[in-house]
């Protein structure tokens, strides 16, 4: 295990180990839940969750990457444990994805500035360590570059389906791959988002503690709320499924299949506003743009006209047609599941 | 195939390889390598494991195998079902086949077989005789065909060493028996990938899937100084040696390219790709379970070894593949292209009877333009 500075841990809290980081300072869970002092934190940490399900990242009271003062960093680390304590007692699956989406997306800024951080070495070996240690990928410093081997490359870049993280549209010499530090740190963000999913998942469930209650049922009842977005039924063809499930684990889903998921769901009746919050996860999200192009997609604006689905055909070609013996020889998402005469 | 001609067939297999262990090695690591073979007229037997040389010259004689094959990768236990063997790690294998190139030369030396009157003619849509339709087509490589292969063969080395940092003595180039060559690459940072990441590195080789911005153009204002220059490495070192020509043109052909547009640019890069990207086989490169053709082996559409290459250049398949016996054999001949096998030219023959060398005379009963008469 890494030996992390404190304000180390308070960027990356999933490095640490929680039951020994509070008893280091001195703590039992149980206070948090009487003590009036620390009774503030669990509401930190219900709002750190809280941001997370609303699909932003949590604003830290970290500025730039110091903390604004020393009793802070403390604090960082506190609200992140305390969330998972809320998450695992809540037993909201929902909450648990949307929480480690959000810190995966905190972590990923701090990494990358940690890599191109010029000025500090020891932060920039910081990350380069966290990655090497959490994902098994080397990266090297070379000139403004980091490089990575192409078969490290290659284990990575075959889940993004855009054409600018296809090889030949990489820097590729001497075996190895040149990427920017922000490139660097999006090659593995599918891995960090399930690095501390699974992290939370495979924490122990603490029996219910006194002074936590009225934050964990907040959280069951929030998640309801967000039962009516999650539009996963069995009546979906594979390649809607498939759509949903990028957009869920915050990948990029290409334009085309963007196009292809608003346009199936606003012909299966579905409204905008209940269509918009599939989008927040994605890494390019910005509610107004999204709202403008549904809009345009029903025919609310712009010349009017209602955009169909697109055709089995056409998605083969796009490659977003992930064809299942259900499908039964339908030529549009649309006929999936009806009975032919 | 007739059973006189299978069994002339086996029989001189069966000489070559009793006479020729020399050739026929098991490769390194045998015991986590899976083995299968062909018969004449039969199908494939496969899921075999063998200890050494000798299990495997044992396998040949017992078997007289028309063909014979090896994975390139290493199991557990190969000899079990395909989800049971385990599988650890795969070398690298590349096919570049001369029927891939779109060759001119190719009409000059393809002919087609009806399946119903065996009928032989030039014509591929259907029989001149019997009107059939189901051809089979056949050809006789030339030497052009195996020059082009070769060039294929130089464009991946060259892309595996410059990119790929895979060193020169860890590629071994082997003539494949018949049209063309295999290429393993042993202990390469790629010994490990799966499937789908050996498809990415096949798009790679092939100069498929590139983008315009990779190369420099954008759609909206592209800038002068992110174009590619002439010595630069990897692939944006060959576009520029393909598409400027010279230094000197580099300013001028750019501005021609901004002008010209990015969907313009994009059917650059698409036209290109022929020419500068290697042309191999890619279901070939991204198979990890294949069992691919045994060094050493005979290759029963010709008769050839595919046997390995030390000097590419120079190389010459119809002399130094061709291992089969000289003795005389009378076949009945129905093969209208000429061809040279060592040294000697044989053909074209029209329906007649003659008697010529063994390995001629496999050579032809191999491609189904004689018989044993």
């Amino acid at each position: 295990m890494l030996a992390l500075g404190q304000d180390e841990i308070a960027k990356y809290p999933f490095l640490a180990d929680a039951g020994q980081y509070l008893k280091d300072k001195g703590f039992t869970l149980e206070q948090f839940g009487t003590d009036p002092d620390l009774k503030s934190l669990i509401e930190k940490a219900f709002n750190r969750i809280e941001v997370a399900a609303d699909g932003k990242i949590y604003h830290s009271d970290l500025i730039g990457d110091q903390a604004s003062n020393q009793a802070a960093l403390p604090r960082e680390v506190f609200s992140f444990l305390l969330a998972i304590v809320l998450l695992k007692l809540s037993g909201m699956n929902t909450l648990i994805k949307r929480f480690a989406l959000a810190e995966a997306r905190r972590a990923e800024k701090y990494l990358e500035k940690d890599l191109a951080n010029i000025s500090d070495e020891s932060k920039k070996q910081l990350a380069i360590r966290v990655i090497d240690d959490l994902f098994s990928v080397q990266i090297k410093k070379q000139d403004d570059y980091f490089v990575i081997p192409v078969s490290d490359y290659l284990k990575h870049s075959i889940n993004f389906h855009e054409r600018e993280w296809k090889l030949i549209n990489r820097h590729v010499e001497n075996g190895l791959v040149f990427l920017t530090p922000h490139e660097t740190v999006r090659l593995i963000r599918k891995e960090l988002g399930t690095y501390i999913s699974s992290k939370i998942i495979n924490a122990k469930t603490p029996p219910m503690i006194s002074g936590f209650e009225e934050s964990v049922n907040k959280l069951i009842s929030m998640s309801k709320k967000f039962a009516t977005y999650t539009v996963t039924t069995g009546e979906y063809p594979p390649c809607i499924k498939h759509a949903i499930e990028i957009l869920e684990k915050g990948e990029n889903l290409p334009h085309s299949g963007r196009f292809m998921l608003a346009t199936f769901l606003l012909s299966k009746g579905q409204s905008i506003e209940e269509i918009a919050p599939l989008f927040k996860n994605a890494p390019d999200y910005n509610e107004r743009v999204t709202l403008y192009q549904l809009n345009h997609l029903a025919g609310t604006s712009g010349s009017g006209t209602q955009y169909s689905c697109p055709s089995c055909e056409k998605l083969k070609t796009q490659n977003l047609c992930f064809v299942i013996p259900e499908c039964d020889n339908i030529i549009n998402p649309l006929q999936f599941g009806k009975k032919r005469t | 195939m007739q059973e006189n001609d299978v069994k002339f067939l086996e029989d001189s297999f069966k000489k070559y390889y009793f006479e020729h262990f020399d050739l026929i090695h098991a490769p390194n690591r045998t015991s986590e390598r899976e083995f299968g073979f062909q018969k004449f007229n039969s199908g494939m037997t496969r899921h075999i494991s063998i200890k050494d040389d000798k299990e495997l010259h044992l396998l040949l004689m017992q078997n007289i195998p028309s063909d014979v094959y090896c994975s390139n990768a290493y199991y557990s236990f190969p000899n079990l079902p395909m989800n049971e063997k385990d599988w650890k790690e795969a070398d690298l294998i590349f096919d570049i086949d001369a029927k891939d190139l779109n060759l001119e030369c190719r009409k000059n030396h393809t002919i087609f077989k009806c399946n119903e009157c065996n009928e032989i003619s030039t014509n591929n849509n259907n029989c001149s005789k019997c009107n059939s339709i189901k051809l089979e087509k056949k050809s006789l490589p030339c030497k052009n065909c195996i020059d082009a292969s070769k060039n294929e063969v130089s464009k991946l080395s060259k892309i595996l060493t410059e990119d790929l940092d895979v060193q020169q003595n860890n590629i071994h180039v082997y003539f494949s028996g018949n049209e063309g060559f295999h290429v393993y690459v042993y202990d390469s940072q790629f010994q490990q990938l799966g499937s789908r990441e050996r498809s990415e590195l096949t798009d790679y080789i092939m100069f498929n899937g590139a983008i315009p911005e990779t190369f420099g153009m954008k759609k909206f204002k592209p800038s002068r100084s992110s174009f590619p220059d002439f010595e630069e490495k990897g692939w944006r070192g060959r576009f520029s040696q393909e598409v400027y020509g010279s230094k000197s043109k580099r300013s001028k052909i750019i501005s021609e390219l901004i002008t010209n547009g990015y969907s313009s640019f994009q059917k650059t890069l698409e036209g290109i790709s022929d020419k500068i990207g290697a042309k191999i086989d890619p279901n070939v490169t991204m198979d990890i379970h294949r069992i691919f053709r045994l060094p050493g082996s005979l290759n029963s559409k010709s008769g050839l070894t595919k046997i390995l290459c030390n000097d590419l250049p120079k190389f010459d398949p119809y002399t130094e593949a061709s291992f089969l016996d000289e003795s005389s054999v009378e076949v009945v001949a129905n093969c209208p292209i000429e061809f040279k096998l060592k040294n000697r030219k044989f053909g074209p023959y029209f329906n007649e009877k003659v008697s010529i060398q063994t390995y001629a005379a496999v050579y032809m009963i191999c491609k189904k333009l004689a018989t044993i008469s």
